[in-house]
């Protein structure tokens, strides 16, 4: 079937680095995306030190990034700060979302739907060359006079306005971010719904093709406002504008100059909308592949159809409408009246319906399974109760009269983290291990991985656990020395929890990185569907060649049939033709 | 991968009724709305947080010093090749090559025109008076919203000429898809168009 | 190289560097100080919510928000606690093993559906029943003059707090940005209104036991945040606008005021120190420090 026998064999160039194949798109988009990931969290380690021995000198790397950022090895307030803001973007936008959208997404999705590749191969390949470019300015953005942008992953004007050149660097980075995602999402509503394979209707999707449609649209959608604001920001900082600054300021003892008193006249609110217009979305781009992801490891690795598999859908889709009206639930402080606080608090109620409709049904189609526990169904499994915890710390946060006394503090940082790190990135772990054999035809081993999801887990909670604790008693986020303030001086052996948790943690990882990188060479080779699962990805080879499958599948029923027929199997593959 | 190998990149697919890239172009424009929608946004909110007095007045009527003919004729510049943009497409479909090359050569220059007229008559004396994106934020979006729709015009050029000259060669593999291509275009080109309909009266008009 | 090769190599390297963890965390343990604070804070400070001053009668808000932080949390804990005890179950009961095999019968969820709507009920309580009503109160509930509320105003810079009382006339002299020097006019005060004379700056924060303060927050340079652990309240300074708080002590003694939005490098250390004081001992300050910066010498921070 390969179009391309006629044709010479492609050179290095076009095969591993300009490739428009969406294997190898996927392949370069995950191998950076976790570059990425272990970049921000090596830089929270950083940053964990300073909180828990403020004004020590940091061993060993203090003495090796210079005296700009670390005098004497103790870092200053401003490179903390920028350690913060850097850590959020990276992880968000150059970790989280290309791993899930970018690396799982477009590497087994059009497997998943039986198609050859996606719609668009070539814009394919511009999204990650965008999606590079983009990190490489948001690395070299460190480099700049005044060092790396610092004023929060947020970027409040009129802070992010007055910020040194590394603001305009993630200004610019941003937008490519933003270009890539927007190009991506095109693809892949174009992909679902143009190139399912023949009998594959939209409810006989796996769920992790539901979830990556809805995700897309979420892209689409929310990510322009972010990138006009990006716009005006930029203008503010580089052309003398006032978008976001009123008049009047005076910062430092005089009036603020860009050649000339600005004239002021905008809102720094007006920057804060636009924002989080985007950035709740976002919060749910993040979630939603991850959900999708455990859904299809737990289906194989129970037995038996997930349960509620149309709530599960309709859940995901009213999800994705309601994340556009709850975005000022973040801007409770700000001034908010009694009528727009009531409307945001409660669409913000309402949202947690369907995530709690998708959570119980994840958790139901256990009941009267066959469960497996291995490594990838480990994490699948840990993320229910994680995710359980982060969910329901969002309530006295979407709540304006329990945020007036939480807001800023750790309590948020705990919860949204929950929700991203043993959620969000223990789903990519266990996606990790399930679908290496897929993309490799080998296995990870699984001792390793057994450590790494137990020292994982343990160092997940140990880092993030006490954080609700020090949040309710007042401490806030983005402080530099907790210590400043004498009500934090009683907590510092919670911070200092924290913190060995958190080395804890990186520790963790080795095994995991170590286990990844000789897998792929030495790994125990197993058979294309060494899960046996049912889902159409695996009845391809493993690897896939170009072009996916031998023959153009066709699909028979739904995507969970375990268990389902009286067959010698447990299972029934989607693509296999009824017998008799 | 090529479009022979992918299906519905020029047939359409029974289901959504479209051929893939049409439905890849309806989607980028639903993000286009998202851009230029939160750029009317902010000068909704800007416009009505305005202080009364000092710097950042608000200007209104004469005093924007934008002339409403100037833009008037860019309006109609714009309709008309939409319309030329069209014609193309039909007669593509008429299987007419030479006369849609025609008739793409007339939107580019109207596009061209667009440009000339807004760069001569608006944008240089506006800097030459002082009247840069700085002075208040009437300029500040004035030049961003139509900054950027200036910008999204030239990327249409740039997409057009590729179909005049270099693109016109797919006429001969396969000219259903070469048609398809220009329908794709010549969507983008009405939502442009689409764009400034909407500037013209809000910034001049307002 | 074989699985249990693999295995072994990596748990080697993982036990060294377990064990070069703890080392240095024996070690570390002798890096750790605390900075000394001149003024003690009243009140007992740990893992749970701050003391909360705030007189109960007059601004009721405040003990809801504890309400509601506390039996949000209770709530939180019940479901968690239920539904875990399901998910162990399940993982237990339900773990692949001999002649167990996967059911697919329909299950019959009743439970989860009286759950789901039990859930939803409370939610929706703890929204219309306590949020909305004290978020009403915060915005609303402003005493009235006959009250005698205190007036300040709060002006936010990077990276102190600045407060501003109108003095004994009761009115706030005239303000704006081009009167503002660091040293001599921190409130930017027209030299040319005679309200301004008798107008009060200082750098605590000095408030009455038992009688409402009505703050204006704002800021000079970015967005800061006044936040008052204890009396639970916090509102966004953001420049360019003037936003109204109130609140009313009913506790004396000396209590944090911190920064709860980014602002720039010091940040962190952005604090000031609210001291509630008896009405007469209030009184007395006031007085006193109407009489101008000469007379009045500010006993500042750390």
């Amino acid at each position: 079937m390969s179009h391309d026998d006629h044709h010479h064999e492609l050179s290095f160039w076009r095969k591993y680095v300009f490739s428009v194949d969406h294997k190898v798109i996927g392949i370069q988009y995950g191998i950076t995306a976790l570059c990425f990931l272990l970049f921000g969290f090596c830089l929270m380690m950083m940053m964990r030190w300073q909180l828990a021995y403020p004004g020590k000198s940091l061993p060993v790397i203090g003495g090796l990034l210079g005296e700009a950022f670390m005098p004497g090895g103790v870092m200053t307030p401003d490179f903390y700060n920028s350690l913060g803001a850097m850590h959020g973007t990276i992880m968000v936008f150059l970790g989280v979302v290309p791993m899930l959208v970018g690396a799982f997404g477009n590497y087994i999705m059009p497997l998943q739907i039986g198609a050859p590749d996606m719609s668009f191969p070539r814009l394919n390949m511009m999204s990650y060359w965008v999606y590079a470019t983009g990190g490489v300015i948001m690395l070299a953005s460190f480099f700049a006079p005044g060092g790396a942008a610092a004023s929060g992953w947020t970027s409040y004007a009129p802070l992010s306005v007055i910020a040194t050149q590394g603001q305009t660097w993630w200004l610019i980075g941003m937008i490519f971010l933003i270009t890539s995602s927007l190009l991506g999402s095109i693809n892949f509503i174009v992909t679902i719904c143009q190139l399912r394979a023949k009998g594959l209707t939209m409810f006989r999707l796996p769920f992790f093709v539901w979830a990556q449609f809805v995700t897309s649209f979420l892209l689409l959608l929310a990510f322009p406002p972010l990138e006009a604001a990006g716009v005006l920001q930029l203008m503010d900082r580089v052309a003398g504008t006032s978008f976001f600054l009123p008049e009047g300021l005076v910062v430092s003892g005089q009036q603020l100059i860009h050649g000339h008193v600005v004239a002021g006249g905008g809102s720094p609110l007006l920057w804060q909308h636009l924002f989080w217009f985007l950035a709740h979305p976002e919060v749910y781009v993040l979630i939603l592949p991850a959900m999708g992801m455990v859904a299809e490891i737990i289906a194989a690795n129970t037995r038996k159809p997930l349960w509620g598999y149309r709530a599960l859908v309709y859940s995901t889709v009213f999800l994705g409408f309601m994340s556009f009206v709850v975005w000022a639930h973040h801007m409770f402080i700000t001034g908010m009246g009694t009528k727009l606080g009531m409307f945001f608090a409660a669409t913000t109620m309402i949202i947690s319906i369907p995530s709690v409709v998708i959570l119980t049904a994840l958790v139901i189609s256990l009941y009267n399974g066959s469960i497996r526990f291995n490594v990838p169904m480990l994490f699948a499994l840990a993320f229910l109760p994680m995710f359980g915890i982060g969910g329901l710390t969002g309530l006295p946060l979407g709540l304006p009269a329990s945020d007036i006394q939480l807001h800023d503090t750790y309590y948020v940082i705990a919860h949204f983290h929950y929700v991203v790190a043993p959620g969000t990135i223990f789903a990519i772990f266990a996606g990790v291990y399930h679908w290496f054999p897929k993309i490799t035809g080998r296995k990870m081993n699984d001792a390793l991985g057994k450590i790494h999801f137990v020292i994982s887990f343990i160092g997940m909670n140990g880092v993030f656990m006490p954080m609700f604790f020090v949040g309710v008693a007042g401490m806030l986020r983005r402080g530099y020395d907790p210590t400043a303030y004498e009500a934090n001086a009683n907590l510092m052996y919670l911070v200092r929890l924290s913190s060995w948790s958190a080395w804890l943690l990186g520790v963790g990882q080795l095994p995991f990185i170590f286990n990844f990188v000789t897998s792929i060479f030495a790994g125990k080779k197993v058979e294309e569907n060494p899960w046996k699962a049912t889902t159409l990805e695996w009845a391809a080879p493993s690897p896939p060649p170009h072009g996916n499958f031998a023959t153009v599948p066709v699909v028979y029923r739904g995507p969970y049939e375990y268990n389902t027929h009286d067959r010698e199997d447990d299972y029934f593959p989607q693509h296999l033709a009824a017998e008799a | 991968m090529s479009a022979d190998v992918l299906p519905y990149t020029v047939k359409p697919h029974p289901v959504t009724g479209v051929y893939s890239g049409k439905l890849g172009v309806w989607l980028f424009l639903a993000s286009e709305v998202m851009l230029f929608g939160a750029l009317f946004s902010a000068y909704v909110l800007t416009r009505t947080g305005a202080p009364a007095e000092g710097p950042a007045v608000w200007p209104t009527g004469e005093a924007t010093h934008l002339s409403w003919k100037i833009g008037g004729i860019n309006t109609l510049i714009l309709i008309v090749s939409s319309v030329t943009m069209v014609m193309a497409w039909a007669k593509c479909k008429m299987n007419n090559l030479a006369s849609a090359r025609k008739y793409l050569i007339v939107t580019f220059l109207l596009a061209a025109a667009f440009l000339f007229l807004k760069l001569t008559f608006e944008y240089i004396p506006k800097f030459h008076h002082g009247l840069v994106p700085s002075k208040n934020n009437f300029y500040g979006l004035y030049f961003t919203l139509t900054g950027l729709h200036a910008l999204h015009i030239i990327g249409g050029m740039i997409v057009i000429a590729y179909f005049i000259g270099p693109g016109a060669k797919l006429w001969e593999k396969d000219p259903e898809y070469y048609t398809n291509r220009l329908e794709c275009t010549g969507l983008y080109w009405h939502f442009v168009d689409l764009v400034w309909i909407f500037l013209f009266p809000v910034l001049y008009l307002m | 190289m074989n699985s249990r090769r693999q295995t072994a190599k990596g748990v080697f390297v993982l036990a060294v560097l377990v064990l070069g963890l703890f080392a240095a965390h024996t070690w570390a343990q002798g890096t750790a100080t605390a900075p000394k604070f001149s003024v003690p804070l009243t009140g007992n400070y740990g893992p749970h919510l701050p003391p909360n001053i705030a007189n109960i009668k007059a601004q009721p808000y405040a003990h809801t928000v504890d309400k509601l932080i506390n039996w949000l949390h209770v709530f939180m804990v019940l479901l968690f606690v239920g539904w875990g005890s399901f998910f162990i179950y399940c993982l237990v009961k339900f773990r692949q093993r001999a002649g167990h095999k996967a059911e697919t019968r329909p299950i019959k969820a009743k439970v989860s559906k009286y759950a789901e709507v039990g859930v939803a009920v409370f939610e929706a309580f703890l929204l219309i029943g306590l949020s909305i009503p004290a978020w009403a109160s915060v915005k609303n509930d402003f005493p009235s003059e006959d009250k005698n509320p205190q007036h300040v105003r709060v002006l936010a810079e990077q990276f102190q707090w600045n407060f501003h009382y109108p003095g004994p006339d009761g009115i706030f002299g005239r303000t704006s940005p081009e009167f503002l020097d660091a040293a001599s006019n921190p409130l930017g005060l027209d030299p040319s209104d005679a309200h301004g004379k008798d107008d009060i700056y200082a750098t605590q924060l000095h408030v009455p036991k038992d009688r409402p303060v009505i703050a204006d927050i704002s800021s000079k340079d970015v967005i800061h945040s006044f936040f008052i652990p204890v009396l639970r309240i916090k509102q966004d300074a953001i420049p360019g606008m003037r936003i109204p708080i109130w609140f009313e002590a009913g506790q004396t003694g000396n209590y944090e005021i911190e920064c709860a939005q980014l602002c720039g490098n010091n940040h962190y250390s952005m604090r000031a120190l609210m001291v509630v004081q008896d009405e007469a001992a209030f009184d007395k300050w006031y007085a006193k420090a109407a009489q101008g910066p000469e007379e009045f010498n500010e006993d500042d921070l750390d």
